[in-house]
């Protein structure tokens, strides 16, 4: 956990105080929408279907006990009593009143939170792996690394108007559980040959309307020029980036144009100039950000207690043992993945009574601490593995052991037409009916890892061009119809997948996923070979014949 | 569905009214015959010509204080004269969302 100082909280009240004064002055008519707008948005406020939605930051997805507690209370008291985790570790709330939010924003700076540029054209909450600190093999713990991105980019006036949103994210372990490549910067830590710690710099990766992988634009940057180097490449976009199309302006479509190397080029020659100065982190920066994190008092545990190994006996939580739980890096001790996608269920979404049972939970077994990852699940970080048995149970009675983490039920979908004014096409019912398709667990193991990701519209909130199978809802004819990819995959193998055919009706899109995942099944080489590298190994060519050889 | 965001010439083929999000609080609300807002759609104004539509989104765009994002969105007028949205998104900011609320899955109380 990280530890707020009190610049840290007077600059949450401050903007509090500021947003409840622009909400009261927009309300009296004194402010117009147009001149609203911009400010709502800076501040995590868009308008939806049916009402405000509004958008709150779990930087680099560690949230306490209390702050969990905090986010149900705003789930109860201002909305409808639930709430949804994003695939950028945010929170949303979708019923929220206007005239409400400055008091619900109060409520949240009370523990630390805020919604500070969740949303509009400057840099957005800085992302990292949600295993972070605890997982095996790391480099070191890359939130050190994305608080002092956080403190210095928010509210950074020269990124505060960018021509586009800008998304950091972080990873320090092998594999990447942070979806780097596809982020405007991507940043893997890594040490050089001379054991210093510094960053791989990927730039331009993005999905939405054109998607790109991100590119390594310099292998190795050394940790005290992180903030130089970042600043070099902001300054090159704002520079150069497009603010004339809204479709061209994000980073991606600059790098693309200018060319990679060009781009670097353009990057090293700003950094040069700029390199020794203000920016350089000295190490006692570095480490005033690391005091501030503080970790657990582990104890000396038994690698396999006693009480695992009467559990074990107990099909169901060996089940869910078998996904749920990773190593930690730690002897004695576990990383539990709560699954936020039980069969039937919206993904991503927890009740305001999960969230409190869920902290409480935290307090008990894992150190008050809950983590958020992408995929739109949760993690208890720090569980002794003598408590396995306990947890899952009490997790169980909550609708939270599902034991699908990494399977194929395990979806990522985007709200969707049920709430975004942006989507033509729901996402959350193929969702809702693939995990009931799917809802046999043998199967489910039969099949393995295996990732669906669901948009409802080309901006790509549910990253379905980097799923394994990708569905992507557009309108045709004032009907839904859904784009089928395979073979994407978000990790440190990141590509994009590859359109099947024609797309599919509404009702036929369980359908499509069921023949695609069964045709995986007869021509994987080995039970050991995931679906992503069956797709690989035979390209699209044969799922493509057994989706469209009836229809 | 094309979002109406992206509305940008005002030509209608058939029944129309203009609809909004309340200012307040975010709720769907129609543009009605009297230069108000009513949350329930069977008291739009119905405009049949793209004329008429432009006149009544210029009039709903107006009230800046009210209600934001006034767009035009197509309904189906029945023989009784019943009204229905044009639309699966009408129909959705109309009627709600098509899945259960997570806490009625879960058969937990909602609070509304």
């Amino acid at each position: 956990m990280y530890a707020y100082d009190e610049i840290d909280r007077t600059l949450v009240n401050e903007r509090v105080a500021e947003f409840r004064d622009q909400v009261k002055r927009r309300l009296s008519g004194e402010l117009t929408e147009d001149e609203f707008k911009m400010l709502r948005l800076q501040n995590g406020v868009y308008l939806q279907l049916h009402a405000y939605m509004f958008r709150v930051a779990i930087p680099y997805g560690t949230l306490s006990s209390q702050q969990l507690r905090r986010l149900a209370h705003v789930a109860r008291r201002y909305d409808r009593g639930y709430g949804h985790f994003t695939t950028r570790q945010n929170i949303q709330f979708n019923w929220i009143k206007l005239a409400e939010l400055p008091d619900a924003l109060a409520d949240l700076a009370e523990v630390g939170i805020h919604a500070m540029q969740t949303s509009g054209n400057n840099t957005r909450n800085v992302t990292s792996d949600q295993w972070a600190g605890v997982a095996p093999g790391e480099i070191e713990d890359p939130r050190i690394w994305a608080e002092i991105l956080r403190q210095y980019t928010t509210l950074h006036p020269e990124f505060s108007f960018l021509p586009r949103k800008f998304k950091f994210a972080i990873t320090a372990s092998a594999h990447d559980r942070s979806a780097i490549k596809i982020h405007d910067i991507g940043l893997r830590l890594h040490k050089n040959a001379q054991s210093e710690t510094g960053f791989e710099v990927l730039v331009g990766g993005g999905l939405g309307r054109t998607p790109f992988i991100g590119k390594t634009i310099k292998p190795f940057v050394h940790g005290r020029d992180l903030l130089s180097y970042v600043e070099a490449i902001m300054r090159v976009y704002n520079q150069y980036g497009r603010r004339d199309n809204i479709y061209k302006a994000r980073i991606k479509i600059l790098v693309h144009e200018l060319g990679v190397e060009k781009f670097a080029a353009e990057v090293e020659e700003e950094w040069q100039q700029m390199r020794d100065g203000a920016l350089k982190l000295d190490d006692d920066v570095v480490e005033d950000i690391r005091a501030r994190f503080f970790y657990p008092k582990y104890q000396k545990l038994p690698h396999m207690p006693d009480e695992l190994k009467q559990a074990s006996a107990d099909p169901a939580f060996e089940r869910w043992r078998k996904n749920s739980v990773a190593t930690h890096k730690v002897q004695g001790y576990s990383i539990v993945t709560i699954s936020l996608k039980p069969v039937g269920g919206p993904p991503g979404d927890a009740t305001a009574d999960q969230m409190d049972a869920l902290a409480d939970l935290a307090d008990k077994y894992s150190f008050g601490e809950i983590r958020v990852g992408h995929e739109q699940n949760l993690a208890l970080p720090h569980v002794a593995k003598h408590d396995l048995p306990d947890l899952w149970k009490a997790l169980d009675k909550l609708g939270l052991a599902t034991p699908n983490v990494n399977l194929v039920s395990d979806i990522i979908a985007c709200p969707g037409l049920d709430y975004c004014s942006l989507a033509n096409a729901r996402s959350i019912p193929i969702a809702q009916e693939l995990t009931r398709r799917f809802a046999n667990h043998d199967t489910a193991e039969l099949i393995g890892r295996l990732h669906i990701n669901i948009s409802g519209c080309i901006n790509a909130c549910g990253h379905h061009h980097v799923g394994h199978i990708g569905i992507l809802g557009v309108e045709k004819n004032g009907e839904e119809v859904y784009q089928i990819t395979i073979g994407g995959r978000a990790d440190e193998k990141a590509e994009l997948g590859t359109l099947i055919g024609p797309s599919v009706k509404y009702d036929e899109v369980a359908d499509v996923i069921e023949d695609i995942v069964e045709a995986y099944l007869a021509l994987r080489a080995t039970p050991e070979e995931l679906f992503v590298d069956t797709v690989k190994r035979l390209g699209v060519e044969p799922f493509r014949e057994r989706v469209y050889a009836t229809r | 569905m094309t979002s109406p965001l992206e509305q940008k010439k005002i030509k209608i083929t058939g029944p129309s009214i203009v609809t909004a999000n309340r200012t307040w609080d975010g709720a769907v609300i129609y543009r009605t015959a009297q230069q108000g807002w009513s949350a329930e759609l069977d008291d739009a104004a119905i405009v049949r010509s793209s004329d008429d539509a432009r006149a009544l989104l210029a009039e709903s765009t107006a009230d800046d204080v009210g209600a934001v994002g006034p767009y035009i969105a197509p309904v189906l007028v029945s023989e009784s004269g019943k009204v229905e949205p044009g639309n699966l998104r009408e129909q959705i900011r109309r009627s709600g969302v098509t899945i259960g609320l997570p806490a009625q899955t879960l058969g937990l109380p909602v609070q509304v």
